[in-house]
């Protein structure tokens, strides 16, 4: 059967088991846009091109599905790299298909031409541009099949006018092979067997989970592992939602806004056992104070992230749910008695836990505190099975801290590349893969409105999300720095000119609700959680109000700010 | 902070070499030089790439091109018996007192003058490391007027191969 490109890509979105793409059409992508006008494949027509990206984005984070973007060439393109490197950096899945001029006008810099693979690069997995129709469908084959596997990530396919146009015969594609990749998924036993026998010998082990927990759903084997072992974990932001909030062997977050039990273990241990993580600099602070009494054991899919900061030990390669296993299956045959061998270590943790756990202020005449307001958000959210996304800045930070979460895959926010105006485009992405959840962006002020433009987008699809602000006239995070360390010169951090968020929402078409008083904040929250709208909820907050604790960039856990 | 001699395979494919030099520029990690051609298989390029670094920065050299795409295997050569060969053009000043030398040189290193013209003589030579440092400082005095280089190429000695599998 003799098909276009255009049709051909549609055959292969549904044969990948597609069902929602985010885009936005323009020029050369419009006979693809005729193709899709009847496929039955959803399409959100959002307003940025960076929204459509971090639509996907969310999309993939919420369901472990990969996401995916279409758009056209030029300004489209290149709208979609920030929401690129934000999937990169935090290693999610998503295939971006843009468009391309013409076969025979690409390098003469032609209307709407831009060199997104060359542009895109450094931030993708890998990338294609599709030459010839007759490869288009093994093209988008590979694209997913790359995405999705090993360590995963972004891929973008640059589609030319013409390859869309052709017709030619339609040939499903067999099964991917590619002499060149070879992620490894299967950790070695003896490596792993090395590993549990150095777990054996610890008197102070901590273990350190990153995203790669999630990305790999390996929570629930997460869960046995420290249930059997005994041992204390924390995690990263990315890791949040792996171990439930209340799970007593949870320490919380560690790193430069993680708690004091989480880096005081962290400092102490004499046996880190990082599972999917990178000792990123937000975690490790200055790296030649860290980790300098302990051995490693990193556990990862992806080598380059192994010893690549901190040395490794025992470093295992491979996919975290098979090693988990695997690690899970040797407690069968052992004889440790676990309880006893780190009854004193958790006794230490605990007493940490309970003398700086994360704490604020509690409010005064009545002003907003914005932690208060997302500990509401979360009581008020029972059973209602939400998903929680996060713009960046002190709001992510408190979100981050004072959410209970109790699953993997229900806090979604930009850790890596820590992209401001990623919440609400990422919401509306789940929201749209889980139309009866609630879903919650918590944002601050400046945040917001570096994607605002998407709450049109969820009021045309009835994608219902709820932006919680937390409003304190100033880019916050900027401000707390600037207090801390540049002597409160607050240069150019102020944001009280507005806008009002109240009448935005109302000319977006959703709902706005705007509380200033703390006595007012669980009836604004209710209100919200049970219209069936968009909701945007302006929470005018303490200005002040800054993250603690703090490790400052560069220190170590003997430098931390406590409140 | 050794130099390393790597040779990559990868897929002959539209823009490979930019993912390979890009990964170099934008982790800052250097090239001194950097070859690639077709291999006896049309669908494979090999790239022979020299850098230096501290063995951390090898290491993520050589594990970060394993995770390009494109790659299909990568070697450090340094750490095997192999050979290492460079080719160089050198355009020399070849004024009537300069003759004489500029062809002992050549023929003293084995070299050869491919292009001849009044003011210049152009010597192909081909080697090692020190013997093309060796010839370049014998004719520096002479005036070396240009230069082209070629990179360095390497290959295992005996059995060894660098093959896809
Ligand atoms: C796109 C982008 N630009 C700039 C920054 C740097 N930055 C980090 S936090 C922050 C302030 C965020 O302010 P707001 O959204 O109001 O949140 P708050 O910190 O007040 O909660 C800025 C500017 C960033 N992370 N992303």
């Amino acid at each position: 059967m003799k098909l276009s490109g255009s049709r051909i890509l549609i055959e292969s979105l549904k044969a990948e088991g597609v069902d929602t793409i985010f885009g936005l059409p323009g020029g050369v992508v419009l006979p693809l846009y005729d193709a899709l006008y009847d496929a039955d494949i959803k399409h959100i027509l959002v307003r940025h091109e960076q929204g459509a990206a971090h639509m996907a984005d969310g999309y993939s984070r919420a369901t472990g599905r990969c996401g995916v973007a279409l758009v056209t060439s030029g300004p489209g393109a290149t709208n979609t790299v920030t929401g690129i490197a934000t999937a990169y950096m935090d290693s999610i899945p998503m295939v971006v298909f843009t468009g391309q001029v013409n076969s025979n006008l690409i390098g003469n810099d032609a209307f709407q031409e831009a060199d997104i693979i060359g542009m895109t690069r450094p931030c993708t997995k890998h990338s294609y541009l599709v030459r010839d129709t007759r490869e288009l469908a093994q093209t988008v084959k590979e694209a997913f099949y790359i995405a999705m596997s090993g360590k995963p990530g972004p891929v973008v396919v640059d589609l030319p006018r013409d390859v869309l146009v052709k017709e030619v015969e339609y040939v499903v594609p067999g099964k991917v092979l590619l002499r060149s990749y070879h992620p490894t998924v299967e950790g070695h036993m003896a490596q792993v067997k090395k590993a549990f026998e150095r777990i054996k010998e610890a008197k102070r082990p901590v273990l350190y989970v990153g995203g790669g927990m999630i990305l790999a759903n390996a929570s629930a084997e997460l869960l046995k592992f420290v249930d059997a072992s005994k041992i204390p974990v924390t995690t990263t932001l990315m890791a949040l939602g792996s171990v439930p909030t209340s799970n007593p062997f949870f320490l919380g977050m560690l790193g430069m806004h993680g708690t004091y039990a989480a880096n005081m273990a962290m400092h102490e241990t004499d046996l880190m056992i990082a599972f999917g993580a990178r000792f990123d600099d937000r975690v490790t602070g200055r790296l030649d104070a860290f980790a300098q009494n302990c051995d490693i054991i990193h556990v990862d899919v992806d080598p380059t992230s192994i010893s690549k900061n901190v040395t490794a030990h025992i470093p295992v390669v491979g996919d975290l749910l098979d090693v988990m296993k695997k690690l899970n299956g040797l407690f069968g045959g052992d004889k440790t008695d676990w309880d006893g061998k780190h009854r004193e270590w958790n006794k230490t943790v605990d007493e940490w836990k309970s003398l700086y756990p994360y704490r604020y202020e509690k409010s005064d005449a009545g002003v907003i505190k914005p932690q208060y307001v997302v500990e509401q958000i979360c009581k008020l959210a029972i059973g209602r099975e939400a998903i929680y996304t996060t713009e960046v800045g002190q709001a992510q930070m408190w979100a981050a801290q004072f959410l209970t979460l109790d699953a993997p895959r229900t806090f979604l926010t930009s850790g890596g590349l820590g992209t401001m105006g990623y919440g609400l485009p990422a919401a509306i992405g789940a929201q749209a893969a889980y139309p009866d959840r609630l879903v919650v962006d918590i944002a601050g002020d400046g945040s917001i409105q570096m994607n605002i433009q998407e709450l049109a987008t969820a009021v045309q699809y009835g994608l219902n999300v709820k932006v919680a602000i937390l409003n304190n006239g100033c880019l916050g995070m900027v401000r707390q720095w600037q207090e801390l360390f540049f002597k409160k010169r607050y240069s150019h951090s102020d944001l009280r000119s507005g806008p009002d968020f109240v009448k935005l929402a109302d000319a977006y078409g959703a709902v706005g609700l705007r509380a200033t008083k703390e006595s007012e904040v669980r009836d604004v929250l209710k209100e919200a959680f049970d219209v069936k709208r968009p909701v945007v909820m302006d929470f005018v907050v303490e200005r002040e109000e800054k993250v603690f604790p703090m490790v400052p960039g560069g220190g170590t856990v003997k430098d931390i700010i406590l409140l | 902070m050794r130099r390393h001699t790597i040779s990559i395979l990868v897929e002959n494919r539209f823009g490979v070499l930019s993912r390979v030099s890009g990964l170099f520029s934008g982790r800052g990690y250097n090239i001194e030089s950097l070859t690639v051609a077709e291999t006896n298989d049309p669908q494979i390029s090999r790239m022979t790439i020299v850098t230096r670094g501290e063995e951390r920065v090898i290491e993520q050299i050589d594990k970060q091109l394993n995770k390009l795409i494109d790659v299909i295997k990568v070697m450090d050569v340094t750490s095997e018996d192999h050979v290492e060969r460079e080719l160089v053009l050198v355009k020399i000043n070849a004024e009537e007192k300069n003759r004489e030398e500029i062809l002992r040189m050549a023929e003293i290193f084995r070299g050869k003058v491919v292009d001849v013209s009044p003011k210049s003589y152009t010597v192909e030579i081909t080697g090692s490391e020190s013997k093309i440092q060796g010839f370049l400082e014998m004719v520096r005095p002479l005036g070396i007027q240009e230069m082209s280089r070629g990179g360095k190429v390497a290959i295992s000695r005996g059995a060894k191969l660098l093959a896809p599998k």
